[in-house]
């Protein structure tokens, strides 16, 4: 690179580096938008560490209560468990649908992941109720208490995640795969495959290793 | 002057996008990625009841497939990879990871000396006669 060859670029290149590269301004909002909501997730994330921490530390504080290997039943568990892989698998789907403008992939994708999910609470539920009518609820021990705030937090996203979900579908049946509801859509997706990662976390911490101590 | 000194400059991805496929290139790699997310899981369950293998290793094996699967998910479905033009969403993906071990093994860590720390209670006891 001869200094003639760099001389007209002098401007963009006060440091004679050699490679002009061109400013290519802001990203496209779907990026920015993407990236934001990322960050987000990997807060929650950071937030869901510390319930798992709060469990971590009290899983043996049962205060004469039970203790996990007596309550958790491991074939609900696998249950919730390929509900929620699948439904991120469809949600999957649904999101290359919502890609190629394809409404009837589209809307099946989002009703099984619907289905799948509402699998899981309804599953989860019934695992709470039958505690709670046990008198094992959140206030009997310790454990018990880190335990529902765990999986009931991860339970409340799910909920609002079903929700969203429902929202997504409204919003592509009213205003069609418009840029802005792609780009929610895409939040949509993260958001639902980020659950699916904590509850890999959490199956495993909380029931798989919590039944075998 | 010469064009070669421009580089194309080309905007990074964002997360959950892929680079350019084709359907059939995604699709496949929503497969692929269920399939190995099933693999672990239905392992995990599998060494979590077992007496097949010797006992103090189940926890550890539990805790490496758990992050095994986590890494499937994030590849395959959040589409977080090592291309340059993801390094954006894996260094924020790092530094969530940072903030979540210091918590978590932090936490882990003083809770479990905490007793050994502490005075033994037999101990204070007769101070205070």
């Amino acid at each position: 690179m001869s200094m003639t060859a760099t001389a007209g670029h002098a401007h963009a290149d006060p440091h004679h580096i050699g490679i002009v590269v061109e400013h290519p301004g802001p990203a496209p909002k779907r990026i920015v938008t993407a990236y934001g909501f990322w960050v987000f997730l990997l807060s929650d994330i950071v937030m869901f560490s510390c319930f798992f921490a709060a469990y971590a530390v009290l899983a043996g504080q049962t205060a004469g209560g039970p203790s996990g290997s007596e309550i958790f039943e491991q074939r609900n568990v696998a249950i919730e468990t390929v509900c929620l892989l699948l439904s991120s698998f469809t949600c999957g789907m649904a999101s290359i649908a919502a890609d190629t403008h394809n409404r009837l992939w589209f809307y099946l994708g989002m009703a099984v992941t619907c289905v799948l999910g509402l699998i899981f609470l309804a599953i989860e539920f019934n695992e709470f109720a039958g505690l709670v009518s046990r008198g094992y609820g959140p206030s009997r021990s310790a454990f018990l208490t880190a335990f529902f705030s765990l999986v009931g937090c991860h339970g409340l996203h799910v909920s609002a995640g079903v929700l969203w979900l429902l929202t997504m579908m409204a919003q592509v049946f009213a205003k069609g795969f418009r840029v802005d509801i792609l780009r929610r859509m895409m939040c949509f997706a993260l958001f639902w495959h980020a659950l699916d990662i904590i509850w890999v976390a959490v199956f495993s911490v909380v029931y798989l290793l919590g039944s075998g101590a | 002057m010469s064009d070669q000194t421009h580089m194309h400059v080309e905007h990074d991805i964002a997360p959950g996008d892929e680079e350019q496929h084709s359907v059939g290139a995604r699709i496949l790699g929503y497969v692929v990625g269920l399939a190995l997310a099933l693999l672990l899981t239905a392992t995990s369950f599998f060494i979590a009841g077992t007496d097949l293998v010797w006992q103090p290793s189940i926890p550890v094996a539990l805790i490496v497939l758990a992050i095994a699967q986590m890494g499937v998910h994030l590849v395959f479905f959040l589409h977080i990879t090592t291309g340059p033009d993801n390094t954006n969403n894996v260094l924020a993906l790092a530094f969530g990871l940072l903030v979540v071990f210091l918590v978590v093994g932090g936490t882990v860590w003083i809770m479990a000396h905490l007793n050994q720390n502490m005075p033994p209670m037999d101990q204070i006891m007769p101070m205070r006669n």
